[in-house]
C-alpha cells in the first residue's frame, strides 16, 4: 500500500516535471515556430521570384501587371524613419535618463518615472491618430507642403515610442554604477556634474547603448503608427519632408487585400522573414550590451 | 576677500558652477519636453474626446456606415480579446517561470530559453500577426476569430507575464522552500503551497501590465480577429470580432467622412482602459518593490 503511494508520488512528480519543463521551453518552440512559418508561407515566392531582384530591385508594385517585388524602397523608409527617430530620441531618452536617474531629487523621480511608463502603454494606433490630427498639419504649414504626413512626422512619434525604452534601460545602467565611483570622484574634489559626465556616464555607456538599441528595435518593429503618418508611399525620397512607407506598414496594409497563397500573399510573409532577422540582429547586439552591464 | 588669495582657483569654481548650472537646467528641460508629450497626448485626448462620450456612444451598434451610433461591439470585442488572452497567457507564462526558477539547472539550455524570452520580447507585434495567420487562422484552421486573436495576443505578453512572474519567484526567501520541504513537502507542494503563493502580488503585477500592452495592440489581430463591422455579437470563440484599436484605425484610415468626435470618442475610450490596467499594475509594482525594500531594511 505505501509502496503504491510513493510509487503514485513518483510518477505524479516526473509529470509534473515534464510539464513544466515543456512550459519552460515554449519560448524555444515558439520562436522556432514563428521562424518556420515564416519561411514556410514564403517559400512561394522566395522559390518563384529571382532572389536578387528582391532584394535589389527598387520598384514596389505588387498589383501591377507585371508585378515587382524589390524590397529597397521599404528598406530604405524604414530607414530613414529609423535614423531620424534614433537622432531625435537618442538626446532626449539619454538626457531625461541622467536627469531622472541621477540629478532629480528622489521625489521627483518617483513622479517622473509613472508618466514615462504611462508613455509605453499608450497604444500606437492612438499615437498615430494624434500623429494625423496634431502633427501632421503643424508639419504641412511649417513647411508649406502639400501634406504633412511624411517620414519626419512618423521619426518624430517613433522617436517618443522609443523613449520608454531608452529612458528606463539606460536609467537602470545608471543606477548600476556603484556608488563607491561617485565617491571616489566627489572626493577628488569634482562636483557634481563633473562627477555625472566623467565617471557614471562613461560606465553606464554599454547599457545607454544596449538601451538605445532596444530602442530602435521597438521603432523598426512599430506598425500602426507608420502606416497612419507617413504618408505610406513606396517610393525611394531622398528627403525627410516627403512620403515614405516601411516594411511593417506595408504588410499591415496590403496583406488584407491578398488572395491566400498567392505570390503577393507570400511576398508579404518575405518581407515580413526580413524583418524579424533585422530585429533579431537589433536585439541580439542589445542582448550582448545589457550582459556587460550584469557583469559589472 | 577670497579673490585676492585664490583668483584663479574661485575662477574655475564659478566657472564649474555655471557650468553644472547650465547642463542641470538644459537636461531638466529635455526631461520636461518628454513629460509634456506625453501629459499633452493625455490632456488633448480628454478634452476632446470627453463631449463625444454619451451613454449612447458606449452603449449602442455603429450605425450608418460607422458615421453615427456607438463603439459597443468593439469595447465588448475588446473584453472577450482581454479575456482570452489572459486564460492562454497566465498559465503558460506561470509554469514557464516556475520552470525557470525552480527547476532549471544552469545550464546551456536554461540560457537558450532566457535568450529566446527576450527575443520574443523583441519580435515585432505585425510579424506576430504574420505568424497568427499563417499558424493560427490558417493552418490550425481557426479562421479570423477571438481565439485566434487571443493566442496571438497571448504569444505577445508571454514575456511580460514570465518576467515578472520570475521576478515575483526569486524574490521569495529560500527559507520558506527549506522548512516547507524539510517537513516533508515534495518540490511540487512547496510550489504550489509556499512559494506561489508569496508571488502572487508580482504575477497579477505582470499580466495587468502585459494586459494593458495587449488591449492596444492593433497589427496582431488585424489578421488574426478583427473585423471591419458586425452586425451581430459575437456567440462564439470562432467568430471574429471588432475590437477598439482596429475600430479607430478604420475610423481614420478606411471610412471616409467618419466624423472627427467618434474619433476622438474610440481614442480617450481605448485610452482610459489601456491606462486603467497600466496605473492599477504601476501601482501594485511600486508597492510591492516598497514593500520589499523596507523588508531588507529591517
Amino acid at each position: 500500500m505505501a509502496n503504491q503511494k510513493s510509487l503514485f508520488r513518483k510518477i505524479k512528480n516526473f509529470l509534473i516535471a515534464r510539464f513544466i519543463f515543456f512550459n519552460g521551453i515554449l519560448s524555444i518552440i515558439i520562436l522556432g515556430l514563428i521562424l518556420a512559418f515564416l519561411l514556410y508561407n514564403s517559400l512561394r515566392f522566395l522559390s518563384t521570384y529571382p532572389i536578387l531582384d528582391f532584394l535589389t530591385g527598387t520598384k514596389w508594385s505588387p498589383t501591377m501587371e507585371p508585378p515587382s517585388f524589390g524590397i529597397v524602397p521599404l528598406l530604405y523608409g524604414s530607414a530613414i524613419i529609423a535614423f531620424g527617430a534614433i537622432i531625435i530620441a537618442v538626446p532626449l531618452g539619454l538626457g531625461a535618463a541622467i536627469y531622472i536617474g541621477e540629478l532629480a531629487p528622489r521625489s521627483i523621480r518617483e513622479i517622473l518615472k509613472p508618466i514615462i511608463e504611462i508613455l509605453a502603454t499608450i497604444p500606437s494606433v492612438v499615437i498615430g491618430f494624434i500623429g494625423i490630427m496634431v502633427l501632421a498639419p503643424f508639419i504641412r504649414d511649417l513647411f508649406k507642403l502639400s501634406t504633412g504626413l511624411t517620414a519626419l512626422a512618423g521619426s518624430i512619434m517613433l522617436a517618443f515610442m522609443a523613449l520608454p525604452t531608452i529612458i528606463s534601460i539606460s536609467e537602470d545602467a545608471i543606477n548600476a554604477v556603484p556608488n563607491k565611483f561617485r565617491s571616489a570622484s566627489l572626493a577628488l574634489g569634482a562636483t557634481k556634474w563633473e562627477c555625472t559626465y566623467k565617471t557614471v556616464v562613461p560606465v553606464a555607456k554599454s547599457g545607454m547603448f544596449a538601451s538605445v538599441m532596444l530602442g530602435l528595435g521597438r521603432i523598426v518593429g512599430e506598425t500602426m503608427t507608420v502606416l497612419m503618418i507617413t504618408g505610406n508611399s513606396p517610393r525611394i525620397a531622398f528627403s525627410w519632408l516627403q512620403p515614405a512607407r516601411t516594411i511593417t506598414a506595408t504588410i499591415a496594409s496590403e496583406m488584407g487585400q491578398t488572395a491566400r497563397g498567392g505570390m503577393h500573399y507570400s511576398a508579404l510573409f518575405a518581407i515580413g522573414l526580413v524583418l524579424f532577422v533585422i530585429t533579431f540582429l537589433i536585439n541580439f547586439i542589445a542582448e550582448g550590451f545589457t550582459r556587460r552591464i550584469k557583469d559589472m | 576677500m577670497k579673490d585676492d588669495i585664490y583668483p584663479k582657483k574661485t575662477i574655475t569654481m564659478r566657472h564649474k558652477n555655471f557650468q553644472q548650472k547650465f547642463f542641470y537646467i538644459f537636461l531638466l528641460i529635455i526631461t520636461l519636453i518628454v513629460i509634456a508629450f506625453v501629459l499633452g497626448i493625455i490632456m488633448y485626448l480628454i478634452i476632446k474626446g470627453a463631449g463625444a462620450i454619451t451613454w449612447e456612444f458606449l452603449s449602442q451598434k455603429p450605425s450608418a456606415g460607422m458615421r453615427e451610433g456607438g463603439i459597443f461591439p468593439a469595447i465588448l470585442g475588446t473584453i472577450y480579446l482581454i479575456i482570452g488572452t489572459i486564460i492562454i497567457s497566465l498559465p503558460i507564462g506561470v509554469f514557464s517561470a516556475i520552470y525557470l526558477n525552480e527547476y532549471a539547472k544552469q545550464n546551456k539550455l536554461t540560457n537558450i530559453v532566457k535568450m529566446s524570452i527576450v527575443n520574443m520580447a523583441g519580435v515585432p507585434s505585425v510579424v506576430y500577426g504574420l505568424f497568427g495567420l499563417g499558424f493560427f487562422v490558417l493552418f490550425l484552421k481557426f479562421g479570423r476569430s477571438i481565439i485566434a486573436g487571443s493566442l496571438t495576443l497571448a504569444l505577445l505578453i508571454l514575456p511580460v507575464i514570465i518576467t515578472a512572474t520570475e521576478e515575483a519567484l526569486r524574490a521569495v526567501p529560500n527559507a520558506y522552500r527549506h522548512a516547507s520541504l524539510a517537513l516533508g513537502a515534495t518540490k511540487w507542494q512547496t510550489i504550489v503551497k509556499v512559494t506561489l503563493p508569496q508571488a502572487i502580488p508580482g504575477i497579477i503585477t505582470g499580466t495587468v501590465l502585459g494586459v494593458g500592452r495587449a488591449a492596444g495592440e492593433t497589427a496582431p489581430i488585424l489578421f488574426t480577429a478583427a473585423a471591419f463591422f458586425q452586425p451581430n455579437l459575437p456567440n462564439s470563440i470562432f467568430d471574429q470580432v471588432m475590437a477598439l484599436p482596429y475600430h479607430l484605425f478604420v475610423l481614420v484610415a478606411q471610412v471616409s467622412d467618419a466624423p472627427d468626435d467618434k474619433k476622438w470618442g474610440t481614442a480617450l475610450v481605448l485610452l482610459i482602459i489601456v491606462l486603467f490596467f497600466s496605473v492599477i499594475g504601476t501601482g501594485l509594482r511600486t508597492r510591492a518593490r516598497l514593500k520589499r525594500q523596507s523588508g531588507h531594511d529591517v
